[in-house]
């Protein structure tokens, strides 16, 4: 569905949509919402920096912790969560996730957002929107809208954790559609 | 992950460095100004204790808190049990309050996994007589790979263990989780307080003994000095408490033989002057108090593994 050239030209035009809604970078903080959100936060802080000429904060969240499905689940580890030295208060926070999906991510997201500080704002990042939401929750920048059918999966893989840039559509089998 | 942890037997080296893991950003969170997570929202943990015990309680006791959880500090000491109660009773009576996780402490070996066997919910041994006390051999564990360079640098490196080894279940527990980490361990103490037949143990587990402090100091990597109970001095295990300073004691001239920098730990309370030295406890080298943070980001990271996912079968 999308190549590496297609990503990386959607990752393009959000970083750019970002910088119009937050004009002078400097109150920006990007954090990348584990596993692939990390990556991608990184990408964008680079081609702001690129546009900008000077470096925009950007970290991890972890929001494991924050899950409403951890009962439903073996536990694992946490992954790091990286503030900036900055911190988050009174900044424009983007949320930088790979698939918005049902939402209940960026719901855990804003909770664990909340033990870290007060940003000014909270905007929402994804690479690609598949639909099905559960929660009230969009995003301010979209990469590609892919309407799937919930029998089916988006496969997204990046060249940092995956060692290739491609988002696909794969068929589950044994759920409804 | 396991049920219970009732002994490092419990958990494998993998597991040990998933706990590690975990506990390391647990430890980011107590630099946090809330330092909360909703993890163990509306479960209740219980502190059963029926031995004294300060830091260990109030260590499990942050971490279930900062976990989120509903924690009871129940000390069975002069409580139901003095009046006669059965072990059996007290836990089933206290557990029957709709308890999700225990955590124990008791004078007896053992006693932790009879009452594993008696319950459905996780037991978290806290100190069972002289058998095991599996978190203080995880913080001590994590407390010596941090200060060493990370997972997996525990590998090769050598560590002494004195004091006294027969009562000491921070020893039985450390020997087992230092082997799995990779160490290789040195137990140190006079001829009376060696347990009985730990030649053949050591054997079997693959660990060294010595009687002779001086001779071990200078070969190893960190030093972990037990505490000497003062109720053993009148058990004829040694002649005065001078004496056993003379020949185990961390004092300020057998400092100078340890390598620059070796960790030092202790797992408390310090019989400061008897087994270590202010110089020693006090030395920049020393990693005492980190362990005491280090015991609450274990212990978070064993409530959160043992009682946040789904029921194990």
């Amino acid at each position: 569905m999308l190549d590496a050239r297609d990503i990386s030209r959607a990752l393009t035009r959000i970083s750019h949509e970002i910088l119009e809604r937050n004009r002078d970078a400097e109150d920006l903080v990007l954090l990348g919402l584990h596993t692939r959100g990390v990556p991608l936060a990184k990408r964008i802080a680079a081609r702001i920096e690129a546009a900008e000429g000077h470096p925009v904060a950007h970290g991890a969240l972890d929001v494991t912790m924050y899950r409403d499905d951890l009962r439903t689940h073996p536990t694992r580890a946490p992954h790091h969560t990286e503030i900036p030295p900055g911190g988050i208060d009174g900044k424009t926070v983007v949320l930088v996730d790979d698939v918005l999906f049902s939402g209940r991510t960026v719901r855990a997201a804003l909770d664990a957002l909340a033990d870290y500080g007060r940003p000014a704002v909270v905007r929402l990042a994804v690479l690609v929107d598949r639909g099905h939401r559960q929660l009230p929750i969009r995003a301010d920048h979209v990469g590609k809208n892919l309407p799937t059918a919930r029998s089916e999966r988006v496969g997204l893989r990046l060249e940092e954790i995956d060692g290739i840039d491609e988002v696909r559509i794969v068929e589950l089998e044994g759920v409804p559609a | 992950m396991t049920r219970h942890l009732l002994s490092i037997d419990d958990v494998s080296a993998e597991e040990i460095q998933r706990l590690f893991a975990t506990a390391a950003e647990m430890h980011d969170v107590q630099k946090r100004e809330v330092k909360k997570l909703p993890a163990l929202r509306g479960r209740t943990v219980i502190n059963l204790f029926f031995e004294d015990s300060t830091r260990t309680r109030s260590s499990f006791e942050i971490a279930g808190k900062w976990l989120s959880a509903d924690v009871i500090n129940l000390s069975a000491k002069g409580s139901s049990t003095s009046k006669g109660e059965s072990l059996r009773d007290t836990v089933l009576t206290v557990t029957a309050m709709g308890v999700d996780g225990l955590v124990m402490r008791h004078s007896a070996s053992g006693a932790a996994h009879q009452v594993a066997g008696w319950l459905d919910i996780p037991v978290i041994n806290a100190g069972d007589g002289m058998h095991e006390h599996p978190t203080q051999a995880l913080l001590d564990g994590y407390t010596l790979q941090r200060q060493l360079g990370g997972p997996g640098s525990l590998e090769g490196k050598r560590i002494a263990i004195v004091g006294d080894l027969t009562h000491s279940r921070v020893f039985r527990s450390n020997v087992k989780s230092l082997i799995k980490l990779g160490a290789s361990v040195t137990a140190v103490a006079p001829p009376t307080l060696m347990p009985s037949g730990i030649t053949e143990w050591a054997k079997a587990d693959g660990f060294a003994t010595s009687y002779s402090l001086d001779d071990v100091l200078p070969e190893v990597d960190a030093v972990m000095m037990l505490r000497v109970q003062r109720e053993r001095m009148s058990g004829g295990y040694f002649p005065t408490s001078r004496e056993y300073t003379v020949g185990y004691g961390l004092t300020r001239q057998r400092l100078g033989m340890l390598r620059e920098g070796a960790p030092i730990l202790h797992p408390g309370p310090m019989n400061r002057g008897l087994e270590i030295s202010p110089e020693a406890a006090d030395a920049a080298s020393s990693r005492i108090l980190d362990q005491v943070s280090a015991g609450v980001a274990i212990r978070m990271s064993v409530l959160y593994h043992l009682l946040a996912g789904e029921e194990s079968a």
